[in-house]
């Protein structure tokens, strides 16, 4: 469709003409002119709803909305065309078979080889042989082996070495969906471990010896307590409620030597209304702070971060200070209980703050652990009550840890932006359906391709330049204040408010700091290899000297000639590299998302801002632009009327 | 650009005739000029009751005059009171703490403080008009404007030595009445009438805008921490009293400056910014209110532990420096 506007959400007068195109993946506007020629992408999996609003002078307004937060208003001028648009955009935005998904036809051109490396990148066996699992208290149990006893865990499973196989199978039976409890993390220092399941069907009264057996046999794993904690992390009276339901939660009469704890998290309905308010806060045009601080606290949403990482702190100081075990569980195990087992696991064990760490966490307690990524994120069209930013919250978390500890991580925020997107993008098989199981029956890993490849080949980009592993900060466990820390949640406007470049600093101090790193490691190689020129020289012109004492002066120069070839060599490269250096000019902030782009050549960043035609200063773009007045950009006479007033309004 | 305090225009609509000729005298042939008035058009026209007043748009021709109320005096101080309470206040939990920092309308006032600067500067750089810059006595919120529009403006005042000389002019000798501004701060239960955090309200702003330019201002936080601290109570005489006639009194040879202290060789580095690189250009920073955060380092100083920022902070140095 010819002659469509892009609208910038910012200032409404900017506008950028140009040509909207529709393919069997994306959504691409190309803008006209012959300089910039600046394209924006927009795959159909991001999509989230599409809102076709009443028709104007100018044309028929669309909005979309994607699910990593980008906002895009197109006016189409006729409106039969924006109507073709809409619908052909609800059809392609709502899949119904897997096959549909961008993953399916993704091509980074990669042999057979390279992307079966690529799948390998991540082992869980690996990862429990490192926690120091099978060992005299915890083994690996294969009764999964066909997904015959639960159908949503993986086939491997790590339980405490007295479950036997008849006390695994009699607890799944009492256990929501059959998710038994399984170990989710070892913490070899004292033999704690914190250990995952959803509710047991206790209802009022009902009672399973298997399953208290397989609660002893947790308990009995670690020698150094008496006691286990179990943790339900929903609140108490959703608990209560299912009860009525024939489900529950553990009585302490029952199970002995438990410790039972409530943390109220709230359930997925809630937390998906949250985030809609919260969106709509950044929806506000000009809002004042009282609007923005009003409507932030109003959605809820870091009150909910809060309480997450409150019950991953508390499961942390069970499991380091306390020495005692924790099984943790929800309604059916795999929303709250994946969020505060990674939040605890995160706190607890330095290696899942390293790059390679953190995919190993995310596979191990999202992947595996049957975390339904298709019913929360939408891959096919299905039901939008299952819809709930779960695991971006999970990855929030993280960001406000960083943010306390940003010595800590061995990656930045840029990973975990990157790491959200590809959740929803569909681009990559590894957040496909809702389980293990569903996943080999569609032969995901040889039909589409590992993010975890394409994240760890692009790692310069994901690096924290302030991460050092002998710092104190990256060793042993991470002790946030629980309180009073409400002032220590910030608002993530780098992820909420992703694609509004006005809003952030232009200027990236991470890319900086990572390239004055890279810049100080190869001077620092250069000048060891140049010392060491040295000292060959001067060797060879030493023996030159006391053996041919009449060619002095032709050795000499020979010498002289030789180090000069040397020489001239490397400030070449020296200039080189400091061409690469990154200027810290107002374009600095565009290559933010430039490890998002795809592989595949003819794409682009989704980024829809890279364009530098705003200001040429560093910082904000022409803010004239943002006044709301009809008229020119000037400060008008002030006639009282708010109106009229420039740029600036007084709050 | 320039200050100054309201015309006495009073209630019988005075004129003054040297008062519109060094105006229009500043006005270069074809050139306009803007008024910023950092009072409400209401209270600025109530200002005429008690003989203050705007100038009449007749008889300053080519200015033209725009209200940008900014918060001064009592209700400013009593911002900061509730702002500290709420930061110390223990008992409010994540339900009750933005609506508590809103009741506080302390983030409001920087934002009007940053957006008010801006349109100084936009004036000036943007459409090439001079600008007057009054509110009433020309002493608190008039300074705040002039001040931080030249860092934004100006990049020989984001120099170290450029941000003390922008100090001395724009506050200390400009008159801003320190000793009364900064008497007793937040906990004091004596609630002066003439105490108001102005100051405090521009190290607040640019705090907000090294925070947006991360490698513009040669000096980071420590540097405003200490000018915030020895506001209200030095060593030094450099902010004692109200004005330069008070201090050709007192001070002189019976004071140490706290810029000869700061500039020492060894204090000076504690004060700078290992990201500093010269930007030429005008800086520009976002009033939405994503952008402006509550300043951690000053609310929060004796509250929580600052040692993994510190911890940060250093390792920044040492990766600059072994450069």
């Amino acid at each position: 469709v010819e002659n469509v506007r892009l609208l910038d959400r910012l200032s409404s007068r900017k506008a950028a003409l140009g040509t909207l195109y529709l393919t069997a993946t994306h959504v691409i506007f190309v803008e006209n002119g012959s300089e910039t020629r600046k394209e924006t992408w927009v795959l159909h999996s991001q999509i989230s709803s599409i809102e076709k609003q009443a028709t104007t002078a100018t044309g028929c307004p669309l909005l979309i909305r994607c699910k990593n937060f980008q906002v895009i208003q197109l006016v189409i001028p006729q409106e039969r065309d924006c109507h073709d648009v809409y619908i052909s955009l609800i059809r392609l935005a709502r899949p119904v078979k897997y096959e549909e998904l961008y993953c399916f036809s993704f091509n980074p051109k990669l042999d057979k080889e390279e992307r079966e490396q690529g799948w390998k990148l991540v082992n869980l066996n690996e990862e429990y042989i490192r926690m120091g699992i099978p060992n005299n208290y915890w083994q690996i149990s294969d009764v999964n082996r066909d997904y015959g006893v639960c159908d949503s865990y993986p086939t491997e499973v790590y339980v405490p070495k007295s479950a036997t196989a008849h006390i695994i199978v009699g607890s799944s039976k009492f256990r929501s969906r059959r998710r038994f409890p399984a170990l989710s993390y070892y913490y070899k220092d004292n033999n704690a471990s914190i250990c995952r399941s959803s509710q047991p069907l206790s209802g009022f009264s009902a009672r399973c010896l298997e399953d208290e057996q397989m609660l002893q046999a947790i308990r009995k794993a670690n020698p150094g307590s008496d006691f286990i904690y179990v943790v339900d992390t929903r609140p108490k009276l959703n608990a209560m409620a299912n009860r009525a339901a024939g489900k529950g939660y553990e009585n302490e009469d029952n199970y002995s030597n438990i410790k039972f704890q409530f943390i109220g998290i709230e359930n997925i309905h809630v937390m998906r209304n949250s985030l809609q308010k919260m969106l709509e806060v950044c929806e506000l045009k000009s809002p004042s702070m009282s609007d923005f601080l009003w409507g932030l606290e109003n959605s809820g949403w870091l009150k909910h971060i809060k309480a997450i990482m409150d019950a991953g702190i508390f499961i942390a100081k069970a499991v380091a200070e306390e020495g005692m075990s924790v099984l943790v569980h929800c309604s059916d195990g795999w929303d709250r209980t994946a969020q505060v087992c990674s939040v605890a696991s995160l706190l607890l064990d330095p290696y899942y703050r390293t790059m390679k760490g953190f995919m190993v966490l995310i596979e191990k307690d999202w992947v595996s652990f049957g975390h339904k990524f298709n019913h929360r994120y939408g891959n096919l069209d299905g039901d939008p009550k299952e819809i709930s930013p779960v695991i971006d919250q999970f990855i929030e978390c993280v960001w406000q840890l960083m943010e306390q500890f940003p010595c800590a991580f061995e990656f930045n925020e840029r990973f975990l932006i990157h790491i959200q997107h590809h959740i929803y993008s569909c681009q990559f098989g590894n957040f496909l359906c809702n389980s293990q199981k569903e996943r080999r029956e569609l032969k995901i890993q040889e039909r589409t391709y590992s993010l975890w490849a394409h994240l760890w080949k692009n790692r310069a980009d994901y690096l924290n330049p302030l991460y050092r592993s002998d710092h104190s900060q990256t060793q042993g466990t991470l002790s946030p204040q629980m309180a009073p820390c409400n002032f220590l949640y910030k608002f993530w406007s780098g992820m909420y408010n992703r694609f509004e470049k006005g809003l952030h600093p232009r200027q990236s101090v991470t890319d900086y700091l990572m390239a004055v790193k890279e810049e100080t490691q190869q001077l620092e190689e250069e000048l060891e290899v140049l010392g060491e020129r040295l000292m060959n020289l001067q060797k060879s012109q030493l023996n030159d000297n006391k053996i041919k004492s009449k060619q002095q002066d032709q050795s000499k120069q020979l010498g002289l000639s030789i180090s000069n070839n040397s020489l001239a060599n490397t400030p070449q490269e020296y200039s080189n590299d400091l061409k690469s250096f990154p200027s810290r000019s107002s374009s600095q902030g565009d290559e933010e998302d430039s490890a998002l782009i795809l592989t595949q050549d003819n794409l682009k960043s989704s980024d829809p801002d890279l364009s530098v035609n705003s200001d040429q200063e560093s910082g904000v773009e022409d803010l004239s632009c943002r006044s709301p007045s009809g008229g020119g950009c000037l400060p008008s006479e002030d006639s009282g009327k708010d109106s009229d007033e420039a740029v600036f309004l007084a709050v | 650009m320039l200050r100054s305090s309201q015309p006495l225009t009073g209630p019988n609509r005075k004129r003054c005739r040297e008062d519109e000729m060094l105006l229009a005298t500043v006005l270069d042939e074809g050139e306009r000029g803007f008024i910023i008035d950092t009072r409400s058009a209401q209270a600025a026209k109530q200002a005429r009751m008690t003989g203050g007043g705007t100038e009449p748009k007749s008889f300053y021709l080519r200015w033209r005059r725009l209200h940008r109320p900014l918060e001064r005096g009592r209700p400013l101080q009593e911002s900061f009171i509730k702002l500290v309470e709420a930061c110390n206040d223990t008992s409010i939990n994540m339900d009750r703490w933005l609506s508590r920092l809103e009741s506080c309308r302390w983030l409001s006032h920087v934002k009007a403080a940053l957006s008010t600067a801006c349109l100084a500067a936009q004036c000036m750089d943007r459409e090439k008009a001079n600008v007057l810059v009054h509110g009433a006595e020309g002493t608190d919120t008039t300074l705040l404007v002039t001040a931080l529009a030249q860092v934004i403006l100006d990049p020989s005042c984001r120099t170290l030595t450029g941000f003390q000389g922008l100090l001395e002019r724009e506050w200390i000798e400009a008159g801003h009445p320190f000793h009364l501004r900064c008497a007793r701060s937040a906990y004091s239960h004596a609630r002066l009438k003439q105490e108001a955090p102005l100051f405090l309200l521009f190290l607040d702003c640019v705090w907000q805008l090294s925070r947006q330019f991360p490698f513009s201002l040669e000096f980071g936080e420590c540097l405003l921490l200490t000018l915030f601290d020895n506001a209200y109570a030095s060593a030094y005489g450099t902010f004692l009293c109200n004005n330069e006639k008070e201090r050709r009194v007192g001070q002189g040879e019976n004071t140490h400056s706290l810029w000869a202290w700061l500039n020492q060789p060894g204090e000076r580095k504690k004060y700078l910014n290992p990201l500093y690189s010269h930007n030429a250009l005008v800086i520009w920073p976002s009033v939405e209110p994503q952008s402006i955060q509550l300043w951690q380092g000053l609310f929060f100083r004796w509250i929580r532990s600052s040692q993994y920022l510190d911890e940060a902070w250093a390792e920044i140095w040492r990766l600059v420096e072994g450069n």
